[in-house]
C-alpha cells in the first residue's frame, strides 16, 4: 500500500492543474476484472504506460521505470459508466439556473419546433461538484442525455469522459435521444400514435430536397442532423411499455436508426424480440412497481431474463447527484439472478459497445485508456469503496466537496464522548 | 395485553375525553392472527439492543418473542425453522413513507398526499388518504418492513397527522392500523412550504414567514387549550353545584327566583386543527418535522421550547452531522438517507458519513428514513452504504449497532419502543430472517414475520399479487 499513498500524495501536488498528469505504473498483483472475454485474472498485474493500458499478465511484470502500486489481490475493474445522465449539466436540480440538461422552446403542440440540432454536451462543466462526488468512487464517464422539454425529440448527447477536462466529450458517442409512451404523449398532443406520426414528418423533412413550406417541425441544421441519424445514427428511446418498446424498434429499423432502448420496464417481455433484432436495453433494474400504466409489467428479474434471452444490457439510474449508485443497481442484479460477470459488464463494457466507445473505453485489455479502479473488496457491494480510481492513467485525488464538508464536521463529532 | 399497551390505550382514551368525544374515531381493527409457536434455530442474531449472538434461538410464542438465546428447546407443535448461516433480525420500521398516500400506479386519481391548498392542514389526518392496494406495501415487506409510519406531503408547514401501520395486507387501512399507537404530527421547514405559497404569492414565501406560520398555530392552539380548560372548569363547577342543588342545599337564586348559576356551559365549538395541535401542547401527538438544514433544526428546537412541545425526530436531515452534538443533547432523533443531496438547495451539504456521525455521541439518535417506494425495499442497504463511509474514518460501526438506525430508534421517536424494535422477551414477534449479512447487496429477506404470523416467504411467494390493482394485470410473467 505504500506505493499507492505514493501515488495519492504525487496527483495532490497536481492538483493545481485541471486534469492530473498520467505517469507510468503498473499494478501488481491485482485480482482483475477485465470485462471482457478473458473474464477474472487472479494475482494479475496491468501495466499503464501514456494513459494507456500497455500490458497485462506476465508481459507487465518487470517493467522498468514506472511506479508501482502493489493491489495485495485487491480487485480492479475498469472505470464504471454513470448511466446516461445530466453529469456536468446540473447543479441542483431544483434551481433553473444551473441546470442546462433540457431544451424547452414553450411552443405549443400544435406548433412545435423540433430541434435535434441541439446538442446537450456543449453545456457540460467538468468543474461541477457532481463531477468528483462520482469520480471517486468509481465512476470515469457518463453518457450526457437531454431529456425531453416541449418536444418528444430532446436533442442529441455525448459520452465525456470525467477526469475533468475542459474537451471532455469522447468521440463517436454522439446520439439522439427521443420520449416515446406515455412521457413522449403527453408532449405530441395526447396520444402517442402521434409520436409516430410526428416522426415520420420530420422524417419527410430530413430527406426532402429543398425548402420546406409552413408548418415544419426542422430547421435546416435540424434536417441535417436528422439526416444523419438516418443512416445508421444511434437513436435512444425512452420506452417502457412492451408494446410501444416493438413498435419503436420496427420503426427504427424501417428508417435506417439504430434504436437503444432506455428504460426497458417491459423489455422482458419482448426480450426474443430483442435478442434477434440485436436492440441493447438500457435500465434501471431496481424499478419493479407499477409506477404508471406504462410499468406494470416491471420486475426485478428484468435484467436476469434479458440477459438470458441473449438481450445486451446496460444499467443506468438517470440519477446525477448519485451516479455513484451505478454499482448497486448491479449488486441488486445479481441478488435477482443476473450473473456476476454480466453485471459488471451492464456497468463497464456493454454501455461502452453501446456507445461506440468499446475500442478504447470499458474492458481492462491492452490498448484501453486506462481508467481503472481498484476496490477495497467486492465491487458491486454495498459496503465496497474505492481505494483509488485513474482516468487515462491519471491517479484521481480522491476528494470532493463532500469529503472537504466531512473532513470540516468530523473532529467536532470524534470531540464528543462516543456511544 | 402489556402495560405499554394499556398505557397508550389510555392515552387514546384521554385524549378523545380531552375534546369530548365518546371514543377515539377511526379504530384499529387489526387483530393479531394466532400462529403456532416458531423456532428459529442457529442464526446470527442481532437483537436491536445492540447486542450480536451468534448461533442464537429465537423463541416466539403467541404472537411474542418469549425467549432469545442458545440451546433453546421448541415447545410441543413448534414450527421449527433451520436458520444456520441466517441472520435474523427485528422487523424494519421506516418512520418515513407515503405508501398509500402518494400510491403507484402515480396516477392523478391516487395523488392523495398533498392537502397543498393551506399552509397549516394540522386537520387532515394521512391516513384517510391512504389506499391499502398501494403494490408498494408488499414489495415493503419483501425487504423486510413490518411497521410504517404514513405521513402527509410536505408542501406544508403541517401538514397534518400520521399514522402508524403494521404491514399486513388488508382491505382496510383500519386493519393495518397500529393498535395503541400515537399519532405524528407531519410538520415541514424549508423550501417545500415557501415555495408552494410563495408561488400562489401567498404566506409562507420565505423562511421567517414559515417561522411566524408555526408560531401563529400554536399560539392560536394555546388559546384553544385555555377555552377548553375554562369550559371543563365551568363545568365541574356547574356539576359541583347542580349535585349540591340536588341534595336540598341552599339554593343560589338571583332576584327572579332562576337557577341562573345552574345553566350548563357551552363548550366550545370543535376545530380539527386546533384540536391536533392542542394535542401535541399536551403530549399526545408526536411532532416529525422534515428539515434539512442543521440552522433551521436549531430554530425549530427553540420554537417547541417556546411553545412547550417536543420535536421527536427531524426527517431528511441532511445537515444534521452539523449539528450531531445538540441533537444529542436534546434527545432529538434524525432519521436521514444514506446518500441524497443537491436536488435543491437545502440537500447541497448532504454527505454519506451522516449516520455514523449522528450516531457517534453519547445518547445520538440516528434513524435510516426511505420517504421513496424504491428505497423502502432496501433499508438495509441504505444502512450498509452508510458503515462503509463512516468505518473508512475511523467511525465503525458493527452490525449490532446499525440494526439499530432501522429498529429501535425509529421505534423510539414513534413512542412504540417497549413494544417493537427489538428481539426481547415479551417484545411483538416482527422479525426477519434473511439469507445472510443484512448489510449486503446480496442479501435477501427470506421470511418476515409480523406479530409471529409469516407475513412473506421467499420460498413459497402467493402466486397472487397482494395488490387488488396488479390483479389480473400482465403481471411478472412465469418464474425466472
Amino acid at each position: 500500500m505504500k506505493a499507492l499513498f505514493l501515488i495519492v500524495a504525487w496527483t495532490g501536488a497536481a492538483l493545481a492543474a485541471h486534469v492530473a498528469l498520467a505517469q507510468d505504473f503498473v499494478i501488481r498483483g491485482a485480482t482483475v476484472h477485465t470485462a471482457g472475454a478473458q473474464g477474472t485474472l487472479k494475482n494479475t498485474d496491468v501495466l499503464v504506460r501514456g494513459g494507456v493500458i500497455a500490458a497485462i499478465g506476465a508481459a507487465a511484470q518487470g517493467a522498468a521505470g514506472v511506479t508501482v502500486v502493489e493491489a495485495q489481490g485487491k480487485e480492479l475493474t475498469p472505470g464504471l459508466f454513470g448511466g446516461m445522465t445530466n453529469l456536468g449539466l446540473e447543479e441542483v436540480s431544483e434551481e433553473s439556473q444551473t441546470v442546462d440538461s433540457t431544451l424547452n422552446l414553450k411552443s405549443p403542440a400544435w406548433g412545435q419546433q423540433w430541434r435535434p440540432e441541439f446538442e446537450v454536451s456543449q453545456a457540460f462543466n467538468p468543474r461541477s461538484t457532481l463531477v468528483p462526488v462520482a469520480r471517486i468512487e468509481g465512476i470515469t464517464w457518463s453518457m450526457l442525455a437531454p431529456a425531453s422539454g416541449d418536444a418528444i425529440i430532446g436533442g442529441q448527447g455525448a459520452a465525456v469522459t470525467l477526469d475533468g477536462r475542459f474537451d471532455a466529450v469522447l468521440r463517436g458517442s454522439g446520439s439522439l435521444f427521443v420520449s416515446m409512451g406515455n412521457t413522449g404523449a403527453a408532449l405530441a398532443g395526447g396520444t402517442r400514435a402521434a409520436e409516430f406520426m410526428l416522426l415520420e414528418q420530420a422524417i419527410r423533412e430530413a430527406r426532402a430536397q429543398g425548402p420546406i413550406g409552413e408548418g415544419a417541425l426542422l430547421h435546416g441544421a435540424g434536417r441535417e442532423v436528422m439526416a444523419r441519424y438516418l443512416s445508421g445514427g444511434r437513436v435512444v428511446f425512452q420506452v417502457d411499455r412492451a408494446a410501444d418498446i416493438l413498435a419503436v424498434v420496427g420503426f427504427a429499423r424501417r428508417n435506417g436508426m439504430k434504436p437503444v432502448i432506455a428504460g426497458g420496464s417491459e423489455a422482458w417481455v419482448v426480450a426474443k424480440e430483442l435478442a434477434q433484432a440485436d436492440v441493447p436495453v438500457i435500465l434501471d433494474p431496481l424499478k419493479d412497481l407499477p409506477s404508471d400504466f406504462d410499468h406494470l409489467g416491471a420486475t426485478l428479474d428484468n435484467a436476469a431474463r434479458l440477459q438470458r434471452a441473449g438481450v445486451r444490457i446496460a444499467f443506468s439510474s438517470g440519477d446525477s447527484h448519485n451516479a455513484r449508485l451505478t454499482r448497486q443497481l448491479a449488486g441488486n442484479a445479481v441478488a435477482h439472478g443476473l450473473p456476476w460477470e454480466s453485471a459488471l459488464a451492464a456497468i463497464t463494457a456493454t454501455p461502452a459497445d453501446i456507445f461506440g466507445l468499446g475500442a478504447t473505453r470499458g474492458h481492462i485489455a491492452v490498448g484501453q485508456v486506462a481508467d481503472l479502479v481498484l476496490w477495497n473488496a467486492d465491487p458491486l457491494e454495498v459496503t465496497t469503496l474505492a481505494d483509488q480510481v485513474w482516468i487515462a492513467g491519471a491517479a484521481v485525488e480522491m476528494r470532493s466537496r463532500q469529503t472537504e464538508l466531512r473532513d470540516r464536521y468530523l473532529g467536532k463529532v470524534k470531540a464528543h464522548q462516543a456511544f | 395485553m402489556t402495560l405499554s399497551l394499556r398505557a397508550a390505550l389510555f392515552l387514546s382514551a384521554a385524549f378523545a375525553a380531552s375534546v369530548g368525544l365518546a371514543s377515539e374515531p377511526f379504530p384499529s381493527t387489526y387483530q393479531v392472527p394466532s400462529s403456532p409457536a416458531l423456532l428459529i434455530q442457529g442464526a446470527v442474531v442481532l437483537t436491536g439492543t445492540g447486542e450480536r449472538i451468534d448461533g442464537a434461538d429465537v423463541l416466539v410464542e403467541n404472537g411474542r418473542i418469549s425467549a432469545v438465546g442458545r440451546g433453546l428447546s421448541p415447545p410441543a407443535g413448534a414450527r421449527i425453522v433451520a436458520a444456520q448461516g441466517r441472520w435474523v433480525t427485528p422487523g424494519i420500521i421506516d418512520i418515513h413513507s407515503h405508501l398509500g398516500v402518494y400510491a403507484s400506479p402515480a396516477m392523478k386519481g391516487l395523488d392523495d398526499g398533498n392537502e397543498a391548498t393551506n399552509p397549516n392542514t394540522a386537520n387532515v389526518w394521512a391516513e384517510h388518504s391512504i389506499w391499502p392496494q398501494d403494490p408498494g406495501f408488499e414489495t415493503a415487506l419483501e425487504g423486510g418492513v413490518t411497521t410504517l409510519q404514513i405521513l402527509p406531503g410536505s408542501a406544508n408547514l403541517i401538514g397534518g397527522r400520521s399514522v402508524v401501520v403494521k404491514n399486513v395486507a388488508a382491505v382496510t387501512y383500519q386493519a393495518m392500523k397500529f393498535p395503541g399507537a400515537a399519532y405524528g404530527l407531519k410538520m415541514a421547514c424549508g423550501e417545500n412550504p415557501k415555495r408552494v405559497y410563495g408561488e400562489k404569492n401567498q404566506a409562507p414565501s420565505t423562511r421567517m414567514g414559515n417561522v411566524a406560520g408555526y408560531r401563529q398555530a400554536f399560539a392560536d392552539a394555546q388559546d384553544y387549550v385555555q377555552q377548553w380548560d375554562k369550559y371543563r372548569h365551568d363545568l365541574a363547577d356547574y356539576q359541583k353545584k347542580k349535585t349540591a342543588a340536588a341534595s336540598g342545599a341552599k339554593k343560589a337564586k338571583d332576584k327572579d327566583g332562576d337557577d341562573k348559576d345552574l345553566t350548563a356551559p357551552t363548550p366550545p365549538k370543535r376545530d380539527l386543527k386546533l384540536e391536533t395541535l392542542a394535542e401535541v401542547l399536551h403530549g399526545n401527538i408526536r411532532v416529525h418535522m422534515h428539515c434539512y438544514r442543521s440552522d433551521e433544526m436549531a430554530t425549530m428546537l427553540d420554537v417547541a421550547d417556546e411553545f412547550g412541545f417536543k420535536i421527536v425526530a427531524f426527517h431528511h436531515a441532511v445537515e444534521a452531522y452539523k449539528i450531531a452534538d445538540l441533537l444529542a443533547q436534546k434527545g432529538v432523533c434524525a432519521a436521514m438517507w444514506a446518500d441524497w443531496w443537491g436536488f435543491k438547495m437545502e440537500a447541497f451539504d448532504g454527505i454519506q458519513e451522516n449516520l455514523p456521525m449522528v450516531d457517534y455521541p453519547d445518547r445520538g439518535c440516528a434513524i435510516v428514513h426511505s420517504d421513496s417506494e424504491d428505497g423502502i425495499q432496501r433499508l438495509n442497504q441504505e444502512a450498509a452504504k452508510a458503515m462503509a463511509h463512516g468505518a473508512r474514518v475511523g467511525l465503525i460501526v458493527p452490525p449490532e449497532r446499525a440494526i439499530r438506525w432501522l429498529t429501535l430508534n425509529p421505534a423510539k421517536s414513534l413512542g412504540l419502543e417497549d413494544r417493537i424494535g427489538t428481539l426481547q422477551a415479551g417484545k411483538a414477534a416482527d422479525l426477519v430472517i434473511w439469507n445472510g449479512n443484512p448489510f449486503s447487496v446480496y442479501a435477501l429477506a427470506e421470511q418476515v414475520f409480523i406479530d409471529g404470523a409469516l407475513r412473506f416467504d421467499r420460498e413459497h411467494p402467493t402466486p397472487k399479487p397482494r395488490s387488488d390493482f396488479l390483479l389480473g394485470q400482465p403481471g411478472v410473467g412465469a418464474p425466472l
